[in-house]
């Protein structure tokens, strides 16, 4: 294709004579960037709800006995903090990356289907809407954990109910918008641009889409064996009727053990794409970049009963699930070396994104190493369901996804608001961060270790002090948040103006464009070379 | 990339991704109150069903004019094959989960069940089975009465559109419309037969694991045949209209594979349900 | 800053302070099977293992991101690729697990041994309380949490095992080994001692085994590992290893308890005796979820005062103890005849409720038939 074919793509329909304005712009949106803006959006509205109600639970972790919250209502806020971090903070957060990059990155007008892709969007605000109200149905919001194991989820009332089917249109907004991904992938892409010369950003994410499109149907049959289970007498996970508990946690994490990597997969692109601009040199090893990713993708789906070594499965099953679950410390390891190997010799600089990506592989590689110990199966049995479970999870769902997503929103806040943000605050902004977030999760490594089981609202006087601290963390980590919404406020609002390559070492198509990306790019496709 | 003399068609600004959002919202916040007995539900969910009927109408007459007006050049034609091979494939994990619920009921729950002599003193594994805390005897259903022949029907039924396709390619409309027309009648038979069948069981969905995933297999697969068939005629409308000709038919493609999809679940159902 | 912010920061400071006396626990808890201590070592080695990767690993990121600074000076080099370099890094880790899970796999298999085993007793979790079930000994008890609700809401000074203290530990004997058939009656549950290296669900329905043998006699704590409801914080475990000679005074002890509370159901009991026992028998079992007042917790947890069974026919009270309903266990197989009599006369005469009748321990025994 050539720029002869640029002048007519005007003869239909299609709107391209600035843009529309108002709240219309935005329910009606076909553009990739306004619905990437409002992904993110929404996302940290969600972040900052589901942050709320962990300063809820570590307000009543502050001390032994009880003082603000029942035990009730105590495992409603965690079974809520759980589910909206994960479905409605983290997930749709790097759906808006996608929605905003990848397009930018390969050099496609938009996505393949913008319609549905809006519709992506607007999926999200029901399902938030259930999962909000649903505090205030009588009995309170679910409070069974975020895994919903039955019985004691079938135990539970509406609200129950109620997150199960906001799942569902979850579920639905998922599998769209990652049929979306990986048609706009696969057939939008620029002339001259290969798979193996996509970005990194992009290959993640073409593997995180397929892990949504085989993992969430699964998560949808699972509650659709829960809700019938509730509510039509099926006996899918009652032993009395030849059914057993235990096969729904099986179905629930064949889904959520490539949940996990679907939400640091794209972590890991955001990394691929910001340590090469500040390390000024290309990512090092990228086939086997591509290759890692696509080996943990599979791997994902043979590994998930490493969630449930203590359910007592036989021998055989247990031996399989921890060789598979350490073999998948292989591939992530690779992906380490190789950003190590990517600094070296490089000629680095430190601007916030490139903080946040140092301190990423730092923290992350804790966070699975803390992942290798558990996969030693007879060591796992004295730290599953403690707190060292919840120190390595939120080593790598925190400081692995969160902290990237932070880290990419410094990195692209110039191309998509046009100015630079203030580089003072986003540096406070991640060293408090850093610092409270390693003050509220490190010590939980050890009160996981001496004994403290999770979901407690209340605990034996030997925990009180690591507890003490980190709740303090906990509270100083919420507050950095709010420095954090300040910085992109203040961004979106002004500052020096950025130039379209924003960063020295900055390379690839996004950087080609004005900043701020203007409403419509790549109308005609570039040639890459 | 093709060479084609039009840019990728890219939508203007629309409604209906919100008009999608207020549909799913009202089912689904209607649904959970119908579940625990809230009188608003059924009212809710009539307004959510209603509205997606509307939603569903309207989007598709859309995007039909859209392709009948042609706007989409060959890479948009991509993207739609792109996409339904996708849509289908998060279908097939659907169906994966249910099929593996059965496996793991059949070769490992009940097996450890009638293993724990110290909470089930009398229960023998074997299947079909109710379980040990159902015990009112039921006759499961064999796979050579009913099954077998809406075995034949569906099958029968992918022939026939396969036929149909061909009249499409040929240019023969009175083929395609026949060939058509045909696949939706053998639907409908199976459907009928289906219900016969369910009306004529000796279990229900609360007869244990067996009625559980029997019924939750057959009424998914049930389901997804009657959209199939609401897609078939709404394609055979088109036909009547005049759409598609023997270069340009991915709408008739699309719900072609979704049938094909539909039968070979059906194969699955038959040999791991009915059959073994 | 209001009262209650002074208050805790007050008690956070005092709280540091005094506890420097303390032992931290940095480590899991020392162990007192052969399988615990197994893990222990397995959790060291790996560990060390971890910690030198981690040291060497992020020795050469920190040098590298200060010597390779542009700051200093530093100028990019441009490799992008070495495939030595990149098959060394995959197969040093690979060879680095195959060591790690040769020693993990020795221990699963002697951890699933439960062959050989001394004595069995049958653990059932319930919302929220342990029942040990010592098989062919005709010893059957239930194990509650035995911290005090004051405790609990700040009222009273916390004991020193606070959360960690039962009514009726389970006692097994030194240097046997104990088989342990778990599952549960309501929700998956999971009964872990870390000192004995046992974690397993308890699954409603199903029977798992594990095992222990512990080598030093001594009170071990526990608690329940799974997400169970409301009171999953509440209901810990606790065993007592003790000799031989004290196991079997125990084990006679307990056989007469029964004894004695099977006779009572024969004889003729009044109604203030049977609502004077039904009140210690209620605050032990019904207090947690239906409130110590009768309020209950609703929607959940219905009032037991002017409740509509606890005030209605006696039959339907006495049928839903027996066989519960939804999150109500059923408690035939958990409280003896007269206790369920003495709480049906408790809950009917007491708590504001002045219904007039009560049930003979003899009628409960019959109905349960």
């Amino acid at each position: 294709m050539s720029t002869t074919t640029a002048a007519h793509h005007d003869d239909h329909g299609h709107d391209s004579h600035g843009h529309p304005t108002g709240l219309m712009r935005w329910v009606k949106s076909t553009n990739h960037k306004d619905i990437g803006t409002m992904y993110l959006w929404f996302s940290f509205a969600m972040f900052m709800f589901a942050g709320a109600l962990a300063m809820g639970i570590r307000a009543e972790l502050f001390q032994p006995g009880l003082q603000f919250v029942q035990p009730d209502v105590f495992n409603q806020l965690t079974t809520l903090h759980g589910l909206i971090m994960i479905f409605g903070a983290i997930m749709p957060a790097f759906v808006g990356f996608a929605n905003w990059q990848v397009p930018l990155m390969i050099g496609a007008p938009d996505m393949a289907f913008p319609r549905l892709n809006n519709m992506s969007f607007w999926l999200l605000i029901p399902a938030a809407i259930l999962l909000l109200a649903s505090f205030f149905v009588p009995g309170g919001a679910a409070s069974g954990g975020w895994t919903m194991y039955p019985p004691l989820s079938v135990q539970g009332g509406m609200s129950v109910d109620m997150s199960i089917l906001a799942l569902h249109i979850l579920g639905v907004s998922s599998i769209v918008g990652s049929i979306n991904i990986i048609t706009t992938i696969f057939n939008m892409r620029a002339p001259g641009m290969t798979l193996m010369k996509m970005p990194m950003f992009v290959w993640t994410w073409l593997i995180t889409a397929y892990l949504l499109i085989a993992a969430m149907p699964v998560l949808a049959g699972a509650l659709t064996m829960l809700i019938t289970d509730r509510h039509f007498g099926t006996t899918f996970f009652n032993a009395a009727g030849g059914g057993d508990p235990v096969l729904f946690q099986h179905v629930f994490w064949f889904f959520g053990h490539p949940e996990v990597y679907i939400m640091i997969l794209p972590a890991f692109g955001i990394l691929s794409t910001i340590i090469p601009t500040f390390a000024r040199k290309p990512l090092f090893g990228y086939a086997s970049m591509v290759y890692a990713t696509a080996a943990i993708a599979v791997l994902s789906f043979v590994v998930w009963a490493h969630h449930m070594f203590t359910t007592g499965m036989p021998v055989a099953g247990q031996l399989f699930f921890m060789y598979s679950t350490m073999l998948i410390s292989v591939p992530t390891g690779v992906k380490v070396f190789n950003w190590l190997a990517t600094m070296w010799k490089g000629s680095m600089t430190f601007e916030t994104p490139m903080l946040f990506s140092v301190a990423v592989v730092f923290l992350f590689t804790i966070g699975g190493l803390t992942g290798l110990v558990c996969a030693i199966l007879p060591v796992d049995i004295q730290l599953q369901d403690t707190y060292y479970v919840v120190a390595h999870f939120h080593y790598v769902l925190f400081s692995g996804a969160a902290m990237s997503i932070m880290g990419g929103v410094y990195y692209w806040l110039p191309k998509w608001t046009g100015h630079m943000y203030d580089e003072k605050l986003g540096k406070w902004h991640f060293w408090t961060t850093t610092i409270a977030f390693n003050v509220t999760f490190f010590p939980m490594h050890f009160t996981g270790l001496a004994g403290m089981p999770r979901r407690i609202p209340d605990y034996s006087q030997q925990f009180a002090e690591f507890n003490m601290i980190s709740s303090l963390g906990a509270f100083a980590l919420g507050i950095s948040q709010l420095l954090f919404l300040y910085v992109v406020i203040k961004c979106v609002r002004g500052g020096t103006k950025a130039t379209n390559q924003v960063w020295e070492g900055a390379h690839g198509l996004e950087w080609t464009v004005a900043s701020p990306a203007p409403f419509h790019t790549f109308e005609t496709p570039p040639q890459v070379k | 990339m093709s060479q084609d003399t039009k840019n990728y068609y890219l939508p203007g600004p629309s409604f209906w991704p919100l008009i999608a959002s207020i549909s799913l919202f009202l089912l689904a916040g209607g649904f959970a109150m119908v579940l625990n007995k809230v009188a608003m539900g059924t009212p809710l969910m009539i307004a959510g069903g209603l509205s997606l009927a509307y939603l569903l109408f309207g989007w598709f007459k859309e995007v039909i004019g859209e392709s009948v007006s042609k706007f989409y050049n060959k890479q948009v034609d991509i993207s739609f094959r792109w996409g339904m091979g996708w849509f289908i494939f998060s279908e097939v994990m659907f169906f994966f989960g249910f099929f593996g619920a059965l496996f793991y009921a059949r070769n490992v729950s009940v097996p450890w069940l009638a293993d724990a002599k110290l909470l089930w003193p009398n229960f023998v594994a074997g299947w079909p089975t109710s379980g040990p805390g159902i015990t009112e005897a039921f006759t499961a259903m064999g796979p050579w009465g009913l099954p077998a022949i809406n075995t034949l029907i569906l099958l029968t039924s992918g022939a026939t559109l396969t036929w149909a396709h061909w009249g499409l390619m040929k240019n023969q409309r009175t083929q395609l419309k026949v060939g058509l027309a045909l696949t939706i009648l053998l639907g409908a038979i199976f459907l009928y037969l289906q219900m016969h069948e369910y009306a004529e069981a000796g279990f229900t969905i609360k007869t244990g694991i067996y009625g559980a995933t029997f019924y939750m297999l057959t009424g998914f697969h049930g389901l997804h045949v009657t959209m199939g068939a609401i897609m078939l005629a709404i394609i055979l409308f088109r036909v009547m209209k005049g759409h598609f000709d023997s270069h340009d038919h991915f709408g008739f493609e699309a719900v072609a594979w979704y049938w094909h999809f539909v039968d070979v679940v059906w194969l699955f159902l038959f040999i791991f349900v009915y059959w073994l | 800053m209001n009262k209650k912010a002074i208050f805790f920061l007050g008690t956070a400071l005092s709280s540091i302070a005094s506890s420097a006396h303390a032992a931290y626990d940095l480590n899991l808890k020392a162990p007192v099977t052969e399988i615990a201590a197994q893990i222990f070592d397995l959790h060291m080695l790996i560990v060390w293992v971890c910690l030198a990767i981690f040291v060497v690993v992020f020795a050469v990121m920190f040098y590298s991101l200060y010597k390779h600074r542009k700051s200093v000076g530093h100028k990019a080099a441009q490799f992008h690729e070495h495939h030595t370099l990149e098959i060394v890094w995959t197969i040093i880790p690979a060879l680095i697990l195959i060591v790690m899970a040769v020693p993990a796999t020795k221990t699963i298999f002697a951890m699933k041994d439960t062959s050989e085993a001394d004595m069995t007793v049958k653990v059932t979790g319930y919302q929220w309380k342990w029942e040990y079930d010592y098989l062919d000994k005709n010893v059957k008890f239930i194990s509650n949490l035995s911290t005090t609700q004051d405790q609990i809401e700040n009222k009273a000074e916390k004991s020193e095992n606070y959360l960690l203290e039962v009514d009726n530990p389970m006692v097994v004997p030194v240097g046997k080994k104990v088989r342990v058939v778990l599952t549960a009656s309501d929700v998956i549950h999971a009964w872990w001692v870390p000192e004995f290296g046992v974690k397993q669900d308890a699954i409603p329905g199903f029977i798992k085994e594990v095992w222990f043998k512990a080598e030093k006699e001594g009170t071990y704590r526990g608690q329940c590992a799974e997400l169970c409801g409301k009171n999953h914080g509440y209901m810990p475990i606790v065993v007592e290893v003790v000799s031989e000679e004290k196991y079997n005074d125990w084990l006679s002890a307990k056989a007469e308890e029964a004894a004695a509370g099977a006779a009572g159901a024969d004889k003729e009991w009044t109604k203030d005796d049977l609502v004077a026992n039904g009140k210690t028998v209620y605050e032990k079992n019904c207090a947690v979820c239906h409130q110590a007042t009768g309020a209950g917790l609703p929607p959940a947890f219905p009032a037991i005062t002017g409740g509509k069974i606890t005030t209605g026919p006696i039959e339907g009270h006495l049928d839903i103890i027996l066989n519960g309903k939804n999150v109500m266990p059923a408690w035939k197989a958990l409280l003896n005849d007269v206790e369920i009599a003495s709480v049906i006369a408790y809950e009917r005469n007491a708590l504001g409720n002045s219904v007039g009748d009560i049930i003979q321990p003899s009628a409960v025994k019959a109905a349960r038939k």
